[in-house]
């Protein structure tokens, strides 16, 4: 046997039900005037999340409200699951700034391959997982929608562990 | 007081009627979110708690969402059966409270007023005819559904309950004889009188309980539901409030065997070493024995509805812990094992009433516990002699019957 598998030695003949059953009833009992409830009120408690989790994306802005990104093109070419869609355009002062930057959460895989990429640390995963909508659409999230984000970025390394040890 | 005038009649019946089958309807709405509460709490869950405090609103809630729902009737069904069906379902459940009486007899200026809807003098027989009308609504809706697993659920329905209708009927003999009547305000007088009937009828206790379990479609009997291998059998089909109309019935049906259960062996509406309670009426109309009083009324009332929530906790209590049974093991145990035993039971006690009387002993306390003795004898014989692989085969039927496993494949 590959995985412990428990043999239990049942009586198979002259087994009772009446007697076996009351048992079985004291036990319950027991659970309903003392419930173990470990339950978590979900929307009034939340879990605290790891600083290392991987959630939906947000993108690091200057001072003055401008993306950091400088439409290198690092993240769509490493994204293995091609959900980054980036048009890169220049500015009067020749510095080159994303035109178009829409990340398509529902193809998004969540490995943090973009923001270890990110050659400006730009764009970042985040510590967050309520992404729900009402539209497909709405999933695709676009420049300013990820500029907007407030959630904290994820961290790519433990900060209390930096070196994994 | 005398008897009450034919307008005084009517108007405490139309009361009587709107005052019990509305309490009635909310006691029914209250038990679906007990049941989810108290399922919640055994399997270390919170249970419904959103809706209002502690989720005491939950019942409305689902209420309006099952009238918001869609009505759907699948293709190839019986319309006009698969309309009616829940409603026959629905009707027995709610019409057998009307024989329960619920509390001590209400003085009223125009004369003392029975609480409870009809006293047939047929009583008991009634609650049959009525419990076995509820097959049928159960039946028809597995048939007129037009799906396979709503036409197996409603023939397991209707086998199980014809077949436990047998026990059942076979389990209210002794009350019978004991108290040589059928409408349930003397059954209760009675028990006022002696014991309550758990104690002289303990064994009958036990398989009118478990009958009235399979009666209900509950607990470990809820094979026409069986949601792991029917679908949910009879009302898979059902949707909206259709399919809300069978969950009524089936927890209509749970509180009126609690308060049957209560009446029959719990002393009903009757407060134990308490002599206030024991109101009797005469034929002519006149008290004997205590003197009715609004607050006795009330009193009693309290001690029938305690009695009742608890048999309604009990029901609850079993379906969360007792695994369903196999069919075969269904079929068995009402065949074999509870309609042979009811018949010896229904022998010994018979003899033991006899001898009772034959030794002068009147009916009361001693003869009432000589029977308990008796009862507590066959219990135990029940518990460790014949409680050995002889009352549910588990799964090892093949090993306790290897004649039977080779012939049944």
């Amino acid at each position: 046997m590959a995985i412990g598998v428990k043999k239990v030695d049942r009586p198979e003949v002259g087994a009772s039900y009446l007697r076996a059953t009351l048992k079985g009833m004291a036990l319950t009992f027991k659970h309903l005037v003392r419930p173990v409830t470990v339950a978590q009120q979900y929307p009034e408690e939340k879990y605290e999340l790891a600083p290392r989790m991987r959630g939906t994306h947000r993108m690091a802005v200057h001072e003055d409200g401008r993306a950091k990104c400088v439409a290198c093109g690092l993240c769509p070419t490493i994204c293995p699951a091609n959900c980054i869609k980036l048009i890169p355009a220049e500015d009067e002062n020749g510095e080159r700034y994303a035109a178009v930057y829409e990340i398509d959460e529902f193809r998004c895989i969540f490995c943090g391959y973009c923001q270890e990429v990110c050659p400006v640390e730009a764009i970042h995963l985040g510590v967050h997982y309520e992404a729900a909508e009402y539209s497909r659409e709405r999933f695709v999230y676009d420049l300013e929608r990820l500029c907007a984000q407030d959630h904290p970025f994820t961290q790519l390394w433990d900060p209390e562990d930096p070196a994994s040890e | 007081m005398g008897p009450l005038s034919t307008t005084a009649f009517i108007i405490s019946a139309v009361a009587k009627v709107l005052v019990i089958f509305v309490g009635w309807l909310i006691v029914v709405a209250g038990v679906t979110l007990a049941e989810r509460k108290i399922a919640a709490w055994i399997q270390d869950r919170s249970g419904p708690n959103r809706v209002g405090p502690w989720g005491i609103f939950q019942p409305i809630a689902d209420g309006i969402k099952n009238f918001a729902k869609e009505e759907h009737i699948p293709g190839g069904a019986s319309r006009w059966l698969f309309f009616l069906a829940p409603i026959i379902s629905m009707f027995p459940a709610f019409v057998v409270i009307a024989v329960i009486p619920v509390a001590a007899p209400l003085p009223t200026p125009w004369g003392l007023v029975e609480v409870i809807v009809a006293d047939l003098p047929i009583g008991f027989l009634f609650v049959m005819a009525l419990a076995s009308l509820g097959v049928y609504g159960l039946t028809l809706g597995g048939w007129a559904s037009n799906s396979k697993y709503s036409f197996l659920g409603g023939v397991r329905a209707s086998a199980q309950m014809i077949s436990y209708e047998v026990a059942l009927g076979l389990s209210l003999v002794p009350i019978f004889m004991l108290a040589g009547n059928v409408t349930l305000p003397e059954i209760v007088r009675q028990q006022q009188d002696a014991l309550w009937y758990v104690l002289p009828l303990m064994v009958g206790f036990l398989f009118f309980s478990v009958s009235y379990f399979a009666e209900t479609n509950r607990g470990p009997f809820d094979m026409p539901e069986a949601e792991s291998e029917l679908v949910y059998g009879f009302h898979t089909e059902y949707s909206a409030m259709r399919m809300a109309m069978f969950y009524l019935a089936e927890y209509a049906n749970m509180v009126t065997a609690s308060a049957l259960m209560a009446t029959f062996f719990f002393g009903g509406w009757d407060i134990p070493f308490w002599a206030g309670d024991n109101i009797g009426v005469a034929a002519d109309g006149s008290i004997i024995g205590a003197t009715p009083a609004w607050w006795v009324t009330l009193l009693t009332f309290a001690s029938f509805a305690a009695k009742t929530a608890f048999f309604i906790l009990v029901f609850i209590w079993v379906r969360w812990t007792i695994p369903r049974f196999r069919y075969d093991q269904v079929m068995a145990l009402g065949w074999k094992v509870l309609i042979p035993l009811l018949v010896v039971y229904i022998a010994v006690l018979g003899g033991a009433m006899l001898a009772l009387e034959a030794a002068g002993i009147e009916f009361g306390v001693r003869y009432a516990l000589s029977l308990a003795g008796i009862n507590l004898v066959l219990l135990l014989l029940i518990m460790f002699w014949l409680d050995r692989s002889r009352i549910v085969l588990g799964g090892a039927w093949r090993q306790a019957r290897p004649q039977q496993a080779r012939s049944r494949g």
